[in-house]
């Protein structure tokens, strides 16, 4: 039955690509919900639209590039938004993003052609290639560094940004780059599992992982293993059952996320 | 942690120092002068600008003046390491943050992706001195008021830093955890080549444990030995006489 599946080419590309984004996902949705920034990683899916239209409007063959500068400034400027403090962060994301998707939708549907663009919705990991699957591992590299260099900042800003500052921890480079690094992540994914999905992805696994865990070990750990498996065993459903991919991992990530929520309940 | 004692050498000036957002001046002409192996308590009604100070203090706002550390013996000026401890922590109940996991992101090198025999030995130690080594793996979000500020303070004084500053660390803790807070805070400038500033509501304890007593009211309006302050002028407007009597009284209990 694998083996069938697997003999088709497509089929091992998604799967590799599952297990290179996957942990990525789990290992930064952990520090999204920590530092409570789940709707910012979703205002910046959704500017993954108007990424795509600024690169049509500029002629850029390649809109991933776009879309990663777009994502880029996007997040920088929320982050430098929300500094100012002149209005209450989910309000100011909220506008944010809503303004950045109708530019999206409307440039795009220009002369009715917003079908051309109507898959980035939903994403297909199946179509991914193999010089993507290299720019995943790459990646894959730049964060796991990232993550092993800053994550002990990371935490401590989450916990009090005062308290970190004072031991000589730069809050605001540290919130830009994660910034940039959500950015990145989201922007080279979102191909494959569409502006919809992608912050359950983000979300899913690190707050399932949170009902069960008692240290930063366990939450990390549990979250890319969540992770790893409602994509893999997603991956797998949907080729049984002829179904979108991306729903079905977050279908079984969402239960996943119930099962814990019902046995942390208890704990 | 290495006890030294206290040298008196060094001490912390601050000049001129004020605040002002936008239009609004908080805080002005504040000249104070911190000495090592002492407590000092800034005093005031709320909105005084004791926070201000505090943030000034830490650079987390925009002030004018300088605060500078200084060694007595040769005049040189060093660079301050504080040793801060915040009113609480953003952590809600189901955090999934051990007390490890807390002191190690604030004072480690080892990511808290893992964790090491020798890291945790480390750490529990620190902890010890406070008396909460025992707490070292239960999550930080379970910890009482008085547990939490424990942890806080072991942080705060792990690099051995100049001074230590504590932002009215002792809102909801009951009798018991205030006289163990202060009595720890008598220790820590005993053992420690450590200045103290304390931010605080608890005048009676002010009263008794404090070396010296700045009372603020967007500048300092009074300054000097516990005593001295109480029974100004200044300390009779904010906090009328009544406060004056029933401090005396409890503070010779």
């Amino acid at each position: 039955m694998f083996s069938e599946m697997f003999s088709y080419a497509f089929m091992v590309r998604a799967t590799i690509a599952i297990l290179l984004i996957s942990p990525l996902f789990g290992m930064v949705g952990t520090m999204i919900v920590q530092k409570r920034m789940a709707y910012f990683s979703d205002a910046l899916g959704h500017s993954a639209l108007t990424g795509i239209a600024a690169g049509v409007i500029m002629g850029i063959a390649n809109t991933t590039i776009s879309m990663i500068i777009f994502g880029i400034c996007f997040a920088l400027l929320l982050n430098y938004i929300s500094r100012k403090g002149l209005s209450s962060s989910d309000t100011l994301i909220s506008v944010f993003a809503s303004c950045a998707t109708a530019l999206g939708l409307a440039i795009l549907s220009r002369g009715g052609s917003f079908a051309n663009y109507s898959a980035i919705l939903v994403g297909d990991i199946l179509s991914i290639t193999a010089s993507e699957i290299i720019q995943l591992i790459v990646l894959f590299a730049v964060i796991l560094v990232f993550w092993c260099v800053s994550i002990n900042r990371l935490t401590a800003i989450s916990i009090h940004a005062t308290l970190a500052k004072s031991r000589s921890i730069s809050v605001r480079i540290m919130e830009d780059a994660f910034a940039v690094l959500i950015a990145l992540l989201v922007m080279l994914s979102i191909k494959w599992v569409g502006i919809l999905l992608i912050n359950a992805l983000l979300i899913l696994p690190a707050a399932s992982s949170r009902n069960i865990s008692d240290n930063f070990r366990e939450y990390t750990y549990l979250s890319i293993i969540f992770s790893i498996f409602s994509g893999i065993v997603g991956l797998f459903v949907s080729y049984f059952t002829d179904m979108a991919t991306g729903p079905m991992i977050v279908i079984i990530a969402s239960v996943i996320y119930f099962a814990t929520y019902i046995y942390g309940k208890d704990r | 942690m290495k006890k030294i004692i206290a040298c008196g050498f060094h001490c912390i000036k601050i000049k001129d120092l004020g605040v002002s957002f936008g239009e609004q001046q908080v805080l002005e002409n504040i000249n104070l002068h911190i000495h090592c192996g002492q407590i000092s308590a800034v005093i005031g009604r709320n909105g005084a600008g004791k926070s201000t100070l505090v943030k000034a203090i830490l650079d987390e706002v925009p002030h004018t003046g300088e605060i500078l550390f200084k060694n007595k013996m040769d005049n040189t000026i060093q660079g301050l390491r504080i040793g801060y401890v915040p009113q609480t922590v953003n952590i809600d109940r189901t955090t999934p943050l051990s007390v490890y996991d807390m002191f190690q992101s604030f004072t480690g090198k080892l990511p808290i992706l893992v964790k090491t025999k020798n890291e945790h030995e480390h750490v529990k130690a620190a902890l010890a001195e406070f008396d909460v080594d025992g707490l070292i793996d239960q999550p930080v979000g379970t910890l009482s008021g008085g547990q939490l500020q424990r942890v806080l303070l072991a942080m705060a004084v792990h690099d051995t830093p100049n001074l230590l500053l504590l932002d009215e660390p002792v809102s909801g803790i009951d009798k018991n955890g205030m006289d163990d807070f202060y009595e720890k805070m008598q220790y820590l400038k005993e053992t420690h080549d450590l200045a103290i500033i304390l931010v605080s509501h608890d005048l009676d304890y002010v009263y008794k444990y404090a070396d010296n007593v700045i009372l603020i009211d967007k500048t300092v309006t009074a300054a000097g030995k516990p005593k001295q302050v109480f029974e100004s002028e200044a300390f009779k407007r904010v906090f009328g006489k009544g406060a004056t009597g029933e401090v005396e009284v409890n503070a010779n209990v």
